[in-house]
């Protein structure tokens, strides 16, 4: 049974991880979900998979054998997290392409333009935007002339 | 069962509650917050009396014995790093009644910010590595909320490259959690103290040191991790600004310190070389960056990434001495950014703008104003009499001891770099005289500058008077380093030895 949980853990992240590497922000997302479903199995079988026993401690204490509880409320809680996580990244991403226009994060760069840079894709960089860098490396290179009289 | 243990943690997260569901306007809520932060550094300063007084205090959940249950500690790094954490709280709760605009407010600002609270004094107390991960998700998902609330599309962006490489982050923690509990069959953190060095396979247990390296350096934002900082903080309204600057990345300093003390104890050399090399190279990049921008508040980003590195060092040593030094740089530290990202906000609505070339001639118009930025930017240089300059000093005495001389100048050589930026947005912002009509009439809101006044006089205080702060910080670090106290309030007078449980 472990090393079934075993292999699914690799082969999910096999996956999950070549998801990651794409530029698309959905693709990533569903990626990471992949991802955080290996962490739950490695949680889960870390803990021992014990196979047709209940998680109850018997009327005369602890028997031998009985599955282990915690990884199981462990995992609840983890996915229970994950699952607020995803939606509200999921949300984040649609709200970002309606109002960036991509879901692209190689042209996502509104918060890291430098001066100057060149409008990669229409829109990303407002032309509004574009000339207020514009205009602060003008106002950046009078004072440079200003200072020295 | 200790109650202000608890205290500490109900406060903020009923704040939070009451500020969702109170009827009342934008003020009505705003003042929730303010109420919920001084009750909590009310409990939080009782708390650290009472740590003080006897040392390290605990509270088992639900009455389950520490192994079996949840527990919540303070030892002396964490009631100070909680008190710290309300007087930041306190501070940006009233800064934020001015800042925050409506529709932020209507989004929820201050019940986030307070769950924000609740998450950051969790990751504080616990002494469950579960517990940990769970308080580090209040917290992120809080700072999620925050960092998207009322967001252009600037914000947006941001917000989305500070969430994807969070989740990564959360998912490295959690495998890594998951198997720790594998190798030890206990996720409390006293108990794992002796359990992981006599777990059979030592292999696997610097692999998973690492993972925990991997995951809290992404959120303290150390050398390699730290480009999701300057990418979104910049686009932030300046009460969240200044609340995450002051704490979020703290969290993961904390983290770092307390499982490279407790957890992983018998590592030893190779982790703590990579600490060490990390914390150097953080230094440098966060100095470097500062100087490369011209953005006020991309400067004082890049500075949040440079003081991340002095705080690591005591960690590197390993040595009380050294972490001595680390903790009272992370206190001040904290208190510095929060002060100065406030100074920095009255700057920017002074002149619309946070180019340093479209600011200027704030010190003629408002001496007094100009004189609270200085002292926040030379605290944070580490100019005498102020605190910087004893957590340096600290520093530095840490490093002649281990005769640490690369990193003695790497330090001293940040520190001279960190003074040029600081500068210059002294002369551009407060001494040039104004490029371009500015508004220069915004009046000083009294209720914003109450917190930065607040602010800068505990600085002073602690510059001035840096003996007790010191004290503490010594016996926050012989604490941290010698465990025993920590491991006795913990799991009581008999070891966990006796209660065996079979994963």
């Amino acid at each position: 049974m472990e090393i079934l949980f075993g292999l699914l853990a690799g082969v999910l992240m096999t996956g999950g991880v070549w998801l990651i590497l794409s530029r698309d922000l959905l693709k990533f997302l569903f990626g990471l979900v992949l991802i955080s479903n290996v962490a739950n199995i490695v949680i889960f079988a870390s803990g021992g998979v014990t196979e047709g026993r209940p998680p109850l401690i018997g009327k005369s204490g602890l028997v031998e054998n009985i599955a282990n509880s915690l990884p199981q409320a462990l995992v609840l809680t983890a996915i229970v997290i994950g699952f607020g996580l995803v939606s509200f990244t999921l949300t984040l991403a649609l709200r970002a392409w309606q109002s960036i226009g991509t879901t692209n994060v190689e042209e996502m760069r509104l918060s890291e333009t430098r001066l100057g840079a060149t409008d990669l894709h229409g829109g990303v960089v407002s032309s509004e935007e574009y000339a207020n860098s514009q205009s602060a490396s003008n106002a950046d290179a009078q004072t440079a002339t200003e200072q020295p009289s | 069962m200790n109650w202000l243990l608890v205290s500490c943690l109900l406060t903020p997260m009923m704040s939070a509650i009451l500020a969702f569901l109170w009827p009342g306007s934008r003020r009505a809520k705003g003042m929730v917050s303010v109420v919920g932060s001084t009750l909590l550094f009310v409990f939080a300063a009782l708390l650290l009396r009472q740590v003080w007084n006897q040392g390290p205090i605990s509270a088992q959940m639900g009455g389950w014995q520490a192994p079996m249950g949840i527990t919540l500690v303070a030892d002396h790094l964490s009631a100070l790093l909680v008190f710290v954490t309300a007087i930041v709280g306190v501070a940006v709760s009233v800064y934020a009644l001015t800042d925050i605009d409506d529709a932020r407010a209507k989004g929820g600002f201050d019940t986030f910010f307070q769950m924000l609270l609740t998450g950051v004094v969790g990751a504080f107390l616990t002494g469950d590595l579960f517990n940990l991960y769970v308080w580090f998700e209040v917290m992120l998902i809080s700072s999620f909320a925050l960092i998207v609330l009322g967001g252009g599309k600037k914000q947006l962006d941001g917000a989305v490259k500070y969430v994807a490489i969070n989740l990564v982050s959360t998912v490295l923690l959690l495998t890594a959690i998951g198997l720790v509990y594998g190798m030890a069959g206990t996720l409390n953190m006293a108990d794992l103290n002796g359990k992981l060095a006599a777990a059979p396979n030592q292999q696997l247990v610097t692999v998973v040191s690492v993972f925990f390296l991997i995951a809290f350096g992404i959120k303290a934002a150390v050398f390699p991790l730290y480009f999701w900082l300057p990418a979104s903080y910049h686009t932030l309204p300046i009460s969240i600004v200044a609340v995450f600057a002051a704490l979020m990345t703290k969290v993961g300093v904390y983290a770092l310190i307390r499982s490279f003390t407790l957890i992983f104890t018998p590592q030893g050399d190779l982790i703590a070389q990579v600490i060490m090399a990390v914390a150097l190279l953080t230094m440098i990049v966060g100095v470097l960056g500062a100087l490369s921008h011209t953005n006020i508040r991309r400067i004082l980003t890049y500075h949040i990434i440079g003081s991340i590195g002095f705080m690591l060092i005591g960690l590197g040593l390993g040595s009380p001495i050294a972490m001595a030094a680390s903790i009272f740089y992370m206190i001040q530290g904290i208190l510095v950014k929060a002060l100065l990202f406030m100074v920095i906000g009255v700057v920017e609505k002074q002149g619309n703008s946070s180019e340093l070339s479209e600011l200027g001639g704030l010190y003629r118009s408002h001496p007094g104003f100009a004189m609270l930025y200085l002292l926040a930017a030379l605290a944070l240089v580490g100019i005498p009499p102020l605190s910087g300059f004893w957590a340096k000093l600290m520093v530095l005495e840490a490093g002649i001891e281990h005769q640490a001389w690369l990193m003695i100048s790497v330090v001293l050589l940040a520190s001279l770099l960190t003074f040029i930026p600081l500068m210059r947005i002294w002369f551009e912002a407060f001494w040039k005289s104004a490029p371009k009509e500015n508004n220069l009439e915004v009046n000083m809101n009294k209720l914003s500058m109450a917190p930065v006044l607040g602010l800068s006089v505990i600085l002073l205080l602690i510059g001035l008077m840096p003996s007790s702060l010191i004290a503490l910080a010594d016996l926050a670090a012989s604490g941290v380093l010698d465990n025993e106290s920590y491991l006795q309030v913990v799991l009581g007078s008999e070891t966990a030895a006796n209660v065996e449980i079979k994963p």
